[in-house]
């Protein structure tokens, strides 16, 4: 019987999910996924997790506990590093003991660590660490990963190409839907964690929000990697995470662009490295120009009108903006 | 130039020292207070962590007189700390405070960048100089974490209460009269030589409590409302692991020179936390451990919140607590954090402390008091 793996729907899933499905299953390997987040998975993760992490890591937690009785082993990798000379969140790094010394009764954690800091070459050696679990085999191994890598470049490319994952990865792989208005279609840029971009429960759907408003939303995935090295390489130190070198480009090369009609920071309270990346690209953008900036901050408490509100007022502005504008100041 | 430096405890003696033997013109902010807190809250983003917004404040009460440059310690991740700098800058930019920022770290440019930023600070580039401040500097740095050290150890055993207290204020207020670190340390000396002759009752057995934690507000003594002095006079001894000077020896001299650095923290850390994951998480984890061993009565985490690193120590630290029966209070500071209320729970924890201690002296058959 082949051995069931579990996997979180949450954090990194959003990213690497066609690279480990096709690993897992390509070495023999049953791939469990939890349930999509819901208010239940949402609760459970709060109760069980430190009062002071933030919301991807309280539900995370959550989808370890839909998980672990349905599973033989939990796929929790120890995340240090996804690319050259960068690092992620320190939680990612320490993501498996937590999830040890919170929860109770968890199976067998696959818990390599994926560190790219130093050489990209440590994916294809963790990926070795993770197969022999499986197979004693190392050609299996080396044709899972190599299979693995070119679905999740695939996926990479859908992104790049305006795709959301819910287009192209749900069970009815639906087209997306954008509501006529009789005003043109906005482009407006949504910067923030995959994980918070991706997941419509925790965003409060966000995405079709926008897009029933007749927005064309752009993310940072959509954004190339060399706009966004080449902006971020303008900041006089260095980024040293991953996602904020990108959050941080793109948010730059957006204020190069004519199109760009109002920018979305997405950002979960309690965050360390959005708190920072916000507040930059918050000055950066206000300072060079006069797109239209808002911050939704989530966290376990948010309301969904409270949201939709704010949506919706954003929303406004831009388009009355784009009507009325006279430039001529109201205070006389 | 006028330099200045943000507070964390007592550094700003380390800080003086350097300057006065570069001879370099510089400006000590005011004593952290709540001003300084109003003041960078007033200015920092609302979620970064409690340190930064206490160095802009610093900063900011600094310009008011007259400085215009500014040093720190950088670092390369993944702990919010390694950027400091830049947010530092962006926020007094925006502010239309003209102050330079010097980064003592490894530029992204390398070796000329480097020996530009020592070139600027210390007014030339005599290897000897340079070699002899740094040693005195850092004699001076241990030598004023060793006096702390012993008002640790006194506090708790003096006959006289308040003696100790009244010792080390009237130090840190002298000191800033003291130029140059031959002085300091000779100040430093005397000091010590005060506290040695304080009167002590070496019968007593005081609690022990280990401070562990981020390394900001476990060390400024302001942000964490004196807790080794609020403990001290409580009757309790108090050690901490992380110390400024260790952190200079530890993370600098011995890196700089390849030299093995103590590990212990680590290996003790290894069951519960595989790897260093950034900040202090590895130091809270493994400390807490060795305090454990060294049958320390209680361990007291604290930190600034959303500090990332702690945050995973946090959530490990209760099997710990299980694994060595050592109880842990977990303290998280930020500016809304109220004195009283903290003091409450620091006394609790010390009654908990206590009354485990006496139930142990019972042996199997203790019972609550009036059953």
């Amino acid at each position: 019987m082949s051995k069931k793996v579990g996997i979180p729907r949450a954090l990194f899933y959003y990213k690497y999910m066609p690279l480990w499905r096709t690993f897992f299953e390509e070495l023999g390997a049953e791939v469990v996924v939890s349930d999509y987040t819901s208010k239940r998975i949402l609760d459970d993760g709060v109760k069980s997790c430190v009062d002071e992490a933030c919301l991807p890591v309280k539900i995370f937690h959550g989808h370890v506990l839909n998980l672990k009785d349905r599973v033989d082993c939990l796929f929790i990798p120890r995340f240090t590093s996804i690319s050259k000379r960068e690092y992620v969140c320190p939680k990612f790094g320490g993501l498996p003991d937590m999830i040890r010394h919170s929860l109770q009764g968890i199976p067998e954690i696959i818990d390599t660590e994926i560190n790219l800091r130093r050489s990209s070459k440590n994916a294809i050696r963790a990926a070795m660490d993770i197969g022999y679990r499986f197979t004693g085999d190392t050609a299996v191994i080396k044709r899972a990963f190599n299979m693995a890598k070119e679905n999740y470049y695939k996926s990479r490319q859908l992104l790049k190409a305006g795709r959301l994952p819910d287009d192209f990865r749900t069970r009815e792989k639906r087209e997306p839907v954008y509501k006529e208005t009789d005003g043109r279609m906005l482009n407006i840029a949504v910067i923030g964690h995959v994980y918070n971009i991706y997941d419509s429960y925790v965003n409060m759907e966000l995405i079709s929000k926008l897009r029933n408003h007749g927005v064309k939303v752009i993310t940072v995935d959509m954004i190339d990697e060399d706009i966004i090295n080449e902006k971020s390489s303008t900041l006089p130190k260095k980024l040293f995470w991953n996602f904020g070198r990108k959050a941080m480009g793109s948010a730059l090369h957006m204020l190069d662009r004519k199109d760009i009609d109002g920018i979305i920071y997405l950002m979960s309270f309690g965050c360390g490295i959005d708190s920072f990346i916000c507040d930059l690209a918050e000055r950066r953008i206000r300072r060079g120009s006069d797109i239209p900036f808002i911050v939704l901050t989530i966290d376990e408490h948010s309301g969904e009108a409270g949201m939709n509100t704010r949506i919706e007022a954003f929303i406004d502005l831009i388009r009355w903006r784009q009507k009325n504008e006279s430039n001529i100041s109201a205070h006389g | 130039m006028k330099v200045t430096f943000p507070h964390m405890g007592n550094t700003y003696i380390t800080a003086k020292a350097m300057m006065d033997d570069l001879g370099v013109d510089y400006v000590i902010p005011p004593k952290n207070s709540k001003k300084t807190l109003e003041l960078g809250t007033k200015y920092s983003p609302e979620l970064a962590c409690l340190p930064l917004k206490i160095n802009i404040g610093n900063y900011l009460q600094a310009y008011e007189r007259g400085a215009d440059t500014i040093i720190i310690t950088g670092g390369c991740g993944p702990c919010r700390f390694g950027y400091y700098c830049e947010m530092h800058r962006e926020i007094l930019k925006d502010l239309g405070c003209d102050m330079d920022i010097i980064t003592l770290e490894w530029p992204d440019d390398g070796l000329p960048e480097f020996i530009r930023r020592v070139r600027k600070l210390a007014g030339g580039l005599n290897p000897v100089k340079i070699i002899r401040v740094i040693k005195n500097v850092t004699q001076v740095a241990i030598q004023v974490d060793e006096l702390e050290r012993l008002t640790f150890r006194i506090r708790p055993r003096e006959m006289e209460k308040g003696l100790t207290d009244s010792i080390y204020k009237s130090f840190q207020e002298k000191v800033m009269k003291a130029t140059g670190s031959r002085a300091i340390k000779q100040l430093i000396k005397e000091t010590k030589n005060l506290l040695q002759n304080i009167a002590v009752d070496e019968s007593i057995k005081p609690l022990k409590v280990g401070i562990v934690g981020e390394i900001y507000t476990t060390i400024d003594f302001h942000t964490n409302f004196e807790i080794e002095r609020m403990l001290g006079n409580m009757g309790v001894e108090v050690h901490r692991a992380v110390t400024v000077s260790g952190w200079i020896v530890e993370h600098m001299i011995k890196k700089a020179l390849n030299l093995p650095r103590d590990m212990r923290y680590a290996e003790a850390a290894r069951p519960y936390l595989g790897r260093m994951i950034g900040g202090h998480a590895l130091e809270t984890i493994g400390n807490t451990v060795l305090y454990a061993r060294q049958g320390f009565d209680g361990v007291i985490q604290i930190y600034p919140l959303t500090c990332m690193p702690e945050i995973v120590a946090e959530s490990i630290l209760p099997s710990i607590e299980r694994d060595y029966g050592i109880p842990v209070l977990t303290l998280i500071l930020d500016e809304m954090t109220g004195e009283a209320g903290y003091k409450t729970r620091v006394e609790a924890f010390v009654d908990l402390l206590k009354r485990r201690k006496e139930r142990s002296s019972f042996g199997e058959d203790w019972a609550l008091s009036g059953n």
